[in-house]
């Protein structure tokens, strides 16, 4: 694996082929804000918060960072008129979901986002899928998982594999950028296998 | 049925089938397409009910054949050798047309195609304004052949294109006639055929595919259908000979789960290709081997999108991936996988056959061959249409269309449906070409054509599209998801007279992001038709926001489609 030499933001950065731009500009020391990313689990590009404009041959285009892969001569801009347009509206979309969510608030105040921009979706959840990824490709459990498609796209545990599983593990808990995975799990739970509630609350 | 070893014994054996065949015999070609029967048997049954109350067995043939493209008029049969068209018959007309047709060889005249317009009466197809603009170079063949018997297809020819390249071309000359032709994809994006073939077959890889993408799932898009239920063997001939030259020796058909007449036509005729060593080891003694492999959707329309068919071939649920390497590179299982729509396969056995040159003098300039094209809103004509590029629009409209019904005004035509543009009714000259429309941001994607009358409210149709995209994205990537979430619940506001201020920039905006920062095409393209309509018909748009009355609930082009 040869080093690959391409400009980020002005600056000149060596990386490894196969790396992501993102990873490029992380070690560069160059940062790229993310909501689906994890370094334990594959890049996944749902959240589409790490777009950049990368031109390449003359030809402007834009990528998400976490998939992309670092080309000889890439010029790469993390931050422009438009990538920050995409960036606000992508979080506008979110905070509908999640205006609350400590992460997108600091997130909104750095883009010129507005909470109020969309009307409050119901749903809390902004779809990151990092609970669902991580219990798959860490845990190898698949105690929770996507469900339905497009706007109806929702996560939902799976009781079966969630009563046995979750009690002793929740380490997907922290990764939630918003509080919806509790909830979803105390709701699973309290549904589907009340058992643990009842014998705690009754302090057996 | 024996197996074939060589040209030779291909000619042999399809000389020895049209020898068996009468030309003179009476045949009644029964149209099977879902616009003309949609699954029922009746009439089928009726015309051979007809032939044993006649005693007739063995003197007249019904055969049951593809889409023959006049849905409007549907169901059409076709008498032979007379090639007498008849139009809209009933199971109860099978008695009369046996004894006046077939037995006193007579026309029935209550039967015949009459133009609406001018009141005249038309008996031949080459005499009904629908077909006679038409070059039916991939349709023609549709009403003349049995798409379960491969006899038929060697009758009118069939596999001579894949004898001649196996045995007489190198695969890279192969490659090179299907360049020269300029054959474009079409099954949306009009990208050459042939280099993304070179691709593939520069790809350094040991195991290689081709796919045949049949996961037609655009509203108002039903030309694969017509051409692969109707003539099977076409798309696998062609299928086989993008494999020879792309160096794969697998090949993948990628269809629906819900035609099961289409499945049966491919089960059948991939058993009948093999059986005969079209498809299998060493075909034609050539050294080349190919297999071909149906799968089926999981009846979502992403499932057609290039990277999430291969996510879907390789069991996984159809989830697109990001592009940034091309599936020509990497595809299936991470090997080179060369991915064309149906059409375009159906194109390559021609260009073989006729040669580049030939086929190079359809069309224009940089948009080559025919197109086929499936009409259907507010139009006289709907149908599966075959036209060559460079025809313009009005003449696919009105010529062959037969224009608007009730006398209503043409508002606009549609390309590509729900990720897809609108052209008013002023640029109705505008010829189809894969690159003129797309620079009017009205794409010819797959082929649908959906026409509006006056009546048609934009708003309505913006509306109608986004539900079809809600039920339809995988919900993977933000700016796709909540982005339709959000365009939708504006249309909906909108279509009940409840519009805001800054709705138009805020879809103008939605639109911007959909389209650069989306995961996959569909999230990429869901903004089409917003855009072509905020380019022009934004007053319209601006009208409905300014107004508190409802639109109509949907529009009465939406409503004739589904």
């Amino acid at each position: 694996m040869s080093d690959i030499l391409l400009t980020i933001d002005g600056k000149e950065v060596r990386a490894k082929e196969g790396t992501s731009v993102l990873g490029a500009a992380r070690s560069a020391g160059i940062l790229i804000p993310t909501l689906c990313h994890h370094e334990k689990l594959d890049p996944y590009g749902g959240c589409r918060l790490c777009t950049v404009e990368v031109e390449s041959r003359g030809r402007i285009n834009y990528v998400a960072s976490c998939l992309y892969p670092v080309e000889r001569n890439l010029l790469v801009r993390t931050r422009s008129e438009k990538v920050d347009r995409i960036r606000k509206v992508i979080l506008e979309l979110l905070l509908a979901h999640a205006p609350d969510s400590p992460q997108l608030m600091a997130l909104a105040e750095e883009y010129g986002a507005k909470a109020e921009r969309f009307d409050k979706e119901s749903s809390f959840c902004i779809l990151c899928g990092l609970c669902v990824r991580y219990c798959a490709e860490v845990k190898k459990k698949h105690a929770i998982a996507f469900v339905d498609q497009g706007p109806k796209r929702e996560i939902n545990f799976i009781p079966e594999i969630a009563s046995k599983e979750c009690w002793n593990c929740k380490e997907c808990f922290p990764l939630c950028p918003t509080s919806y995975l509790q909830a979803a799990y105390l709701l699973t739970e309290a549904l589907a296998f009340p058992r643990h509630a009842f014998t705690s609350a009754s302090g057996k | 049925m024996t197996r074939i070893h060589s040209a030779t014994e291909l000619e042999e054996v399809r000389k020895g089938i049209v020898s068996k065949k009468d030309p003179n015999k009476p045949c009644v070609a029964i149209c099977g397409g879902t616009g003309c029967l949609g699954g029922r048997e009746s009439l089928i049954h009726a015309f051979e009910e007809e032939v044993k109350k006649q005693s007739l067995e063995g003197k007249v043939d019904v055969r049951v054949t593809g889409c023959h493209g006049f849905c409007a008029q549907g169901p059409n049969i076709v008498i032979y050798p007379e090639e007498i068209c008849y139009v809209k018959v009933r199971p109860e007309d099978a008695s009369e047309i046996f004894s006046q047709t077939l037995i006193g060889k007579k026309v029935v005249d209550r039967l015949v195609y009459t133009d609406p317009n001018t009141g005249k009466k038309a008996v031949h197809q080459s005499e009904i304004p629908y077909y006679k603009k038409q070059t039916r170079n991939l349709l023609g063949a549709n009403p003349k052949i049995d798409p379960r018997s491969i006899d038929d297809y060697l009758a009118i020819g069939g596999y001579s294109s894949l004898a001649k390249a196996l045995l007489q071309m190198t695969p890279k000359q192969v490659l090179e006639e299907v360049k020269k032709a300029n054959l474009r994809g079409r099954g949306g994006g009009g990208f050459p055929a042939g280099l993304k073939w070179e691709t593939a077959r520069n790809a350094r890889a040991e195991l290689k595919y081709v796919i045949c993408n049949g996961h037609e799932g655009e509203p108002g898009a039903y030309m694969d259908r017509a051409i692969f239920q109707g003539n099977p063997h076409l798309i696998i001939e062609g299928l086989i000979i993008g494999g020879y030259a792309v160096g794969a020796q697998q090949g993948f058909i990628y269809t629906r789960h819900d035609m099961p007449r289409l499945r049966e036509n491919i089960d059948l005729a991939l058993k009948r290709s093999e059986e005969y060593g079209f498809v299998g080891k060493n075909i034609l003694e050539s050294g080349f081997d190919f297999q071909i492999e149906v799968h089926l959707d999981v009846g979502i329309f992403v499932s057609g999108e290039a990277s999430a068919l291969m996510r879907s071939i390789e069991g996984k649920a159809p989830e697109p991936r990001p592009k940034y390497t091309r599936t020509a590179v990497k595809g299936i299982w991470d090997r080179p996988s060369n991915l064309n729509n149906v059409e375009t396969w159906a194109n390559v056995p021609q260009i073989i056959d006729k040669g580049a040159d030939w086929y190079a003098g359809i069309g224009t300039e940089r948009s080559k061959g025919t197109k086929m094209i499936s009409l259907s809103g507010n139009i006289v004509n709907t149908g599966v249409v075959e036209v060559p590029f460079g025809t313009s629009l009005k003449e696919i409209v009105y010529d062959i269309g037969g224009g608007i019904p009730k006398g209503k005004k043409l508002k606009a035509v549609h390309f590509g449906a729900a990720m897809g543009g609108t052209l008013p009714a002023e640029l109705i000259d505008t010829p189809l070409d894969f690159d003129v429309l797309a620079k009017l941001g009205a794409a010819i994607g797959a082929g649908g054509l959906f026409v509006m009358d006056e009546d048609t409210s934009m708003v309505s149709m913006s509306k109608f599209f986004l539900d079809f995209l809600a039920n339809e994205s995988c919900g993977k990537c933000v700016p796709c998801r909540e982005g339709i979430r959000q365009m939708l619940r504006i249309f909906t506001r909108m279509s009940e007279g409840k519009g805001k201020e800054g709705d138009i920039e805020t879809l103008e905006e939605l639109c911007e992001v959909g389209s650069l920062a989306s995961l996959c095409a569909l999230g990429k393209t869901t903004s089409s038709p917003i855009r072509s309509a905020l380019r022009f018909f934004r007053n319209e748009y601006e009208a409905s926001i300014k107004s508190a009355e409802p639109t109509a609930e949907r529009s009465s082009a939406a409503n004739q489609e589904g």
